[in-house]
């Protein structure tokens, strides 16, 4: 308990890191992975095989390798003087963004060809059957995937930590320095996170709920 | 291309227009490419200095013993989180309350905190000489748990008729948990199983972060070590290195989708084989004898959604650790 009153600028501190870091990373992550399925989804060869290369690549490189890219090439080689919460965010949307979009892309395949052919036959245009008929129900079955994944995230959000972004995992590498002992400062630090993914999956629950219908 | 929900096959119009699209899209990619080269170039990042130092034998002696620590670790956490897997999950599914209770909380727990938490609190607090062992330890841990609910999945996939045989034919419980039914759940779950593994392998990345000498860790050393006009060879380190990473997991990943696909073919003639010797006499028992080896469409609700089973288009999705949660 002392070491949560002793130091709980810290850890507000890094709770709010942890929480923003996700956040932003989400953001980057959905845009990024829907524009991505749109490109795997698209009838244009090349922007498909960019979508594949893509995928492919992202998800077989370890996250941390990934933040190794982003802290020491991308200011070396491309842009200099970013602030470690954006290359740390940016790193985690990126990687975020190959499981965002192939959870995007089998939502849409899981919506049967026999809507849009109905839909094409009774005279929708283009955009209606798209809105009307094919994203409802691929938003709906993409919900609950996207949860774990924006859960995954949270979690993986630790590692920025290391990477002198200010977040849970720097505190307890802080408090550990300090030289409080590492049991309930893990306790502290779990519970943190047992907050935000409760937050996430509620969240993503009431949402589930909300876009339930009888099938 | 011709069946897609999104588009009608395109006619002579949308043709002409796909390949405008596709001559942009390409250009614009390698505008992309080309800008990064000429970057790297202009940053001195494509001397062959930089590229060299892979040439001199104690660097290449360093990433094989890295690949080889790396290697080592895997093997370690892949034992364990199997095994850890298969405990916990019979430990879930037991008929002691207090059992099923433990196992429950330390699934739970232990998978909504982040692996890096775990294993620094693992070699801080008690491994902290051993780094190897904490992020092994670390790792199985994490993995077991959720191996244990694909596993507890499998399980729950095998038609109740399976253990009802068993109980009748006077098997004990170890009897029918360990000679009917893991046996079942492993083969459905050999998939998702493996492509669990792959995110164990990844995560042996995080390796880097308990200082244990591993293949990041090792790329690290190297490339801040080396001194080549002045700069450090990061680029050329990571390209190295990150295409050791790649391969690895592709080929567990490739794995993973041969034994499915071998699974999946399998699939008739395994069930053919229990229904003939019953035939007749239990039919219905011995007719969905055999699991489905899709994984995820099984366990329903309670499924853990082991990594990556979104996918509806037959492909495994190796190297995702997205679906790590899934409260049920």
């Amino acid at each position: 308990m002392n070491v949560l009153l002793d130091n709980f600028p810290e850890f507000r501190d890094g709770f709010i890191g942890t929480v923003s870091i996700t956040a932003v990373s989400s953001v980057i992550a959905l845009v990024l992975g829907v524009v991505l399925a749109g490109m795997r989804v698209s009838p244009v060869p090349p922007l498909r095989f960019f979508g594949t290369a893509w995928v492919t690549l992202l998800r077989n490189t370890p996250l941390t390798l990934l933040f190794l890219i982003f802290f020491f090439v991308v200011p070396q080689v491309f842009v200099s003087g970013l602030s470690p919460f954006v290359l740390g965010s940016l790193a985690l949307g990126f990687y975020t963004s190959s499981f965002v979009c192939e959870a995007v892309r089998s939502g849409i395949n899981t919506v049967p060809l026999g809507q849009a052919e109905a839909a094409r036959s009774i005279g929708m245009s283009f955009p209606q059957t798209l809105r009307l008929v094919i994203l409802p129900q691929a938003t709906r079955s993409v919900i609950p995937p996207l949860s774990s994944i924006f859960i995954a995230l949270t979690k993986n959000s630790a590692i920025a930590g290391a990477f002198s972004v200010s977040e849970l995992f720097g505190w307890q590498k802080l408090m550990s320095d300090r030289g409080y002992s590492i049991t309930p400062v893990f306790i502290w630090v779990a519970l943190g996170y047992l907050v935000v993914t409760f937050v996430i999956s509620g969240l993503f629950r009431l949402l589930e709920r909300r876009m339930e219908v009888a099938r | 291309m011709s069946a897609s929900v999104l588009y009608d096959a395109p006619g002579p119009k949308a043709t002409v227009r796909n390949r405008v699209y596709a001559v942009i899209g390409a250009a614009a990619i390698v505008a992309l490419i080309v800008f990064a080269v000429l970057r790297l170039s202009d940053t001195g990042n494509l001397d062959s200095g930089m590229w060299d130092i892979f040439n001199y034998a104690g660097i290449r002696q360093n990433i094989a013993d890295a690949v080889l620590a790396t290697l080592k670790v895997f093997g370690l956490a892949a034992v364990g989180s199997v095994v850890l897997g298969v405990v916990l999950a019979v430990g879930r599914l037991s008929d002691h309350k207090p059992v099923r209770w433990l196992a429950t909380t330390f699934i739970e727990l232990f998978r909504s905190i982040p692996l890096l938490i775990t294993i620094y609190a693992i070699w801080v607090g008690f491994l902290t000489d051993y780094s190897m062992w904490a992020l092994a330890l670390g790792l199985s841990v994490y993995n077991g748990c959720v191996q244990a609910e694909v596993l507890r999945a499998g399980i729950n996939s095998v038609p109740r008729g399976q253990s009802e045989a068993a109980y009748a034919l006077g098997m004990s419980k170890t009897q029918v948990m360990l000679g009917v039914l893991m046996p079942q759940a492993v083969r459905a779950m050999l998939p998702t199983i493996i492509s669990q593994l792959v995110v164990t392998l990844k995560d042996t990345s995080l390796g880097y972060i308990i200082l244990y000498p591993e293949l990041l860790q090792t790329a690290r050393l190297i490339a801040s070590n080396t001194l080549v006009n002045g700069t450090y060879p990061y680029v050329s380190t990571i390209v190295v290195i990150g295409t050791i990473y790649v391969t690895m997991c592709l080929l567990l990943s490739a794995l993973a989708t041969w034994i499915e696909k071998r699974g999946r073919r399998a699939k008739t003639g395994i069930a053919v084989a229990p229904a003939a010797p019953a035939g007749g006499i239990d039919a219905p028992v011995a007719a969905p004898g055999v699991p489905a080896p899709r994984p995820g469409g099984a366990g329903g609700a309670d499924l853990a959604r082991p990594a990556g089973t979104a996918a509806t288009d037959g492909t495994t999705e190796p190297g995702g650790d997205a679906g790590t949660t899934g409260k049920s």
